[in-house]
């Protein structure tokens, strides 16, 4: 890919060393160029940018029928929406949610695709192989309503199947504790299969010769995978941990919003289900858009910061 | 993949020639995990069948697992039947075509202009693509935005708002990267503007990474469910519902009767269960059909957007 840029530098130098650059020349030639931009641009600048003049709400009154910068700000320098969110007891609870269900996911869903990387890397049979990789990819194509309503099915106290098989009552899903176990387990059981994929890329890039030479040197399975393949993705495993650190306060909707129940609200509440909650269904358009707002401004913070403490440990980072 | 092939196969023949006896069982040992991981994922999904095609008698008794009892097709007889399904099923077919063949184009005419480097404020598009992937304004304003253009409980708000993703645009621009740049300079030479360039070179030569970001936008508008929970919500746009959304309705108003039916001490529906597995094999079947023909694509896919993104 490089080399591809490098190239078309060169070739587009070339072409403006011998024809000299004027705009005319210029556009005749990549005004479809131009064209073809117009429609994407449109969509960011509709669609992405100018929610963005709305942000303005977390700072001022909430009144959605002017145009926010005609609204009046609120007291507390404009900060008075994040004062009373931060007070709030529903928004403490998800912020806590939030991170909570977050850290796990990282501390015990992150090392899963990891493990189950080495395991396919490991299988010896090719064909067997794929055929594990095609159903291991399956769960991701579940939507999270799909598998809430099969969940709720399989993991019900009474009558669910699970608790059928194991001959007991445990309610999978109606305490907090267990919530959040199931929730997490749910997690992993989607995308585990999915998140190999890219660890598995990385493992075709590993050097047979790298193998050879260790069996050569009498390690076995364990070593080689210690000393050979748990190296050779090191810089894959330190990018996607910036990526969900930066994650960290980022929240899905559908999983915590689908697999919810009323026993359960003070462990599944998160940010993203509190802002539906209170600005889509209780039209407090400027508190959760301040709520959000915290929210997207952390998540780049966290992103930065991760990123540059990757860097210092000498990792390649994603920028 | 054919580097892949290959190291497998190397090291395959490698480890035919010294391969001890612990090596082997190890070998059997790491596929029979492998094969409880796939029952694993396989399982549920084989209840859900089961109990599609099961009476609503061995439903509420309890008694199916991954073996239907009571053989019927009833329950897709009346999902077929129902109005409401049929009409949300269909609705949610045409929709998903429609919205992964619009995504798509405007996927490519956003990634193929970024791939020319020399495109005047080239730079500058780029940035403000990608500055999107890692801010964003939040759902409020996303909200309160379709709410000022009227779009609030039309089939727009499920169209428009979600119909370019930055991480696919660059899976894109990266695959054109990978396209030889002679092939470009030759078609050029012949008279060939940017335009037929890309009609005649790049597209055929991108059909895997076509294929692969349908099949990503494809599920994700089958799959869609919280941009129509907070998009459609008055009563007259619940004929725009999305399969996702009435299912998810319709087994929560399930779930809520059947609690206060078994507090006043009556079963369950039965009838109402297996109803429901039906819809939740309407809702997946078509996906399940199409993602492991593209395996080999999106494999490749996944990798580009990690590496690049």
């Amino acid at each position: 890919m490089r080399s591809a840029h490098a190239t078309e530098l060169s070739s587009s130098s070339r072409i403006n060393r011998h024809m000299g650059f004027s705009w005319k020349t210029y556009l005749k030639r990549y005004w479809t160029l131009y064209l073809l931009l117009l429609l994407p641009v449109a969509f960011f600048i509709i669609f992405r940018y100018t929610p963005m003049t709305y942000i303005l709400l977390a700072f001022k009154k909430n009144n959605i029928l002017l145009p926010p910068w005609k609204v009046e700000w609120v007291k507390n320098n404009g900060f008075d929406w994040f004062i009373k969110a931060f007070k709030d007891r529903g928004f403490q609870t998800s912020l806590r949610n939030t991170i909570f269900l977050n850290l796990l996911d990282l501390i015990i869903g992150m090392p899963m695709p990891i493990l189950m990387a080495i395991l396919l890397n490991e299988l010896a049979f090719p064909k067997y192989k794929r055929i594990t990789q095609t159903v291991l990819y399956l769960p991701h194509f579940l939507s999270w309503v799909i598998i809430s309503s099969i969940t709720l099915r399989l993991f019900a106290t009474n009558d669910g199947i699970i608790n059928k098989l194991l001959g007991t009552q445990i309610p999978f899903v109606g305490t907090e504790g267990n919530w959040r176990a199931t929730y997490i387990f749910l997690g992993i059981w989607k995308e585990c299969g999915w998140n190999t994929i890219i660890y598995l890329a990385a493992l075709t890039a590993i050097s047979p010769e790298l193998y050879e030479a260790a069996e050569v040197d009498g390690a076995g399975r364990w070593r080689k995978i210690w000393h050979v393949t748990l190296p050779g993705i090191r810089p894959t495993i330190v990018v996607l941990l910036i990526m969900n650190l930066g994650h960290i306060l980022g929240s899905e909707f559908d999983r915590p919003f689908t697999l919810s129940n009323k026993l359960v609200e003070g462990a599944s509440k998160t940010i993203s289900i509190f802002v539906y909650e209170r600005g889509v269904m209780g039209q407090q358009y400027a508190l959760s858009t301040a709520v959000g707002l915290f929210q997207s401004v952390v998540c780049v913070i966290f992103l930065l910061l991760s990123n540059s403490l990757a860097k210092k440990f000498g990792e390649r980072g994603i920028w | 993949m054919s580097v892949a092939n290959k190291t497998i196969s190397n090291k395959k023949l490698h480890d035919g020639m010294i391969k001890s006896k612990k090596t082997r069982v190890g070998d059997w040992t790491i596929a029979i995990v492998c094969f409880f991981l796939m029952l694993l994922c396989l399982l549920p999904m084989l209840h859900v069948l089961a109990c599609s095609l099961s009476s609503a008698d061995a439903l509420v008794r309890n008694e199916v697992f991954i073996w239907p009892k009571g053989w019927n097709i009833e329950a897709y007889r009346t999902v077929l039947t129902t109005e409401k399904y049929v009409r949300s099923l269909g609705w949610t077919a045409i929709l998903t075509v429609g919205c992964t063949l619009l995504s798509i184009t405007l996927t490519i005419c956003a990634a193929y202009p970024l791939t020319y480097t020399n495109l005047k404020g080239g730079r500058f598009i780029n940035f403000i693509i990608l500055f999107t992937m890692y801010f964003s304004a939040g759902t409020i304003p996303s909200y309160l935005l379709l709410s000022k253009m009227n779009m609030l409980n039309t089939p727009y708000a499920l169209i428009f708002p979600n119909c370019i993703s930055v991480f696919n645009v660059i899976i894109m621009r990266s695959f054109f990267y990978g396209v030889p740049d002679s092939l470009r300079e030759a078609a050029e030479i012949d008279g060939a503007g940017p335009i037929r360039v890309l009609i005649r070179v790049y597209l055929p030569l991108s059909l895997p990474v076509i294929a692969t970001l349908s099949l990503f936008y494809a599920v994700g508008r089958w799959n869609g469910f919280s941009d129509a929970l907070m998009y459609l919500k008055t009563a007259d746009s619940e004929k725009f519902w999305p399969i996702q959304l009435l299912l998810y309705n319709v087994i929560k108003n399930s779930t809520q009767t059947s609690e206060q039916a078994a507090q006043e001490g009556f079963f369950a529906n039965g009838v109402s269960k297996t109803i429901q597995m039906a819809t939740v094999m309407f809702a997946t079947v078509p996906i399940l059909l199409v993602y492991p023909w593209l395996q080999r694509y999106f494999v490749t896919g996944v990798t580009i957007g990690a590496v690049k993104g």
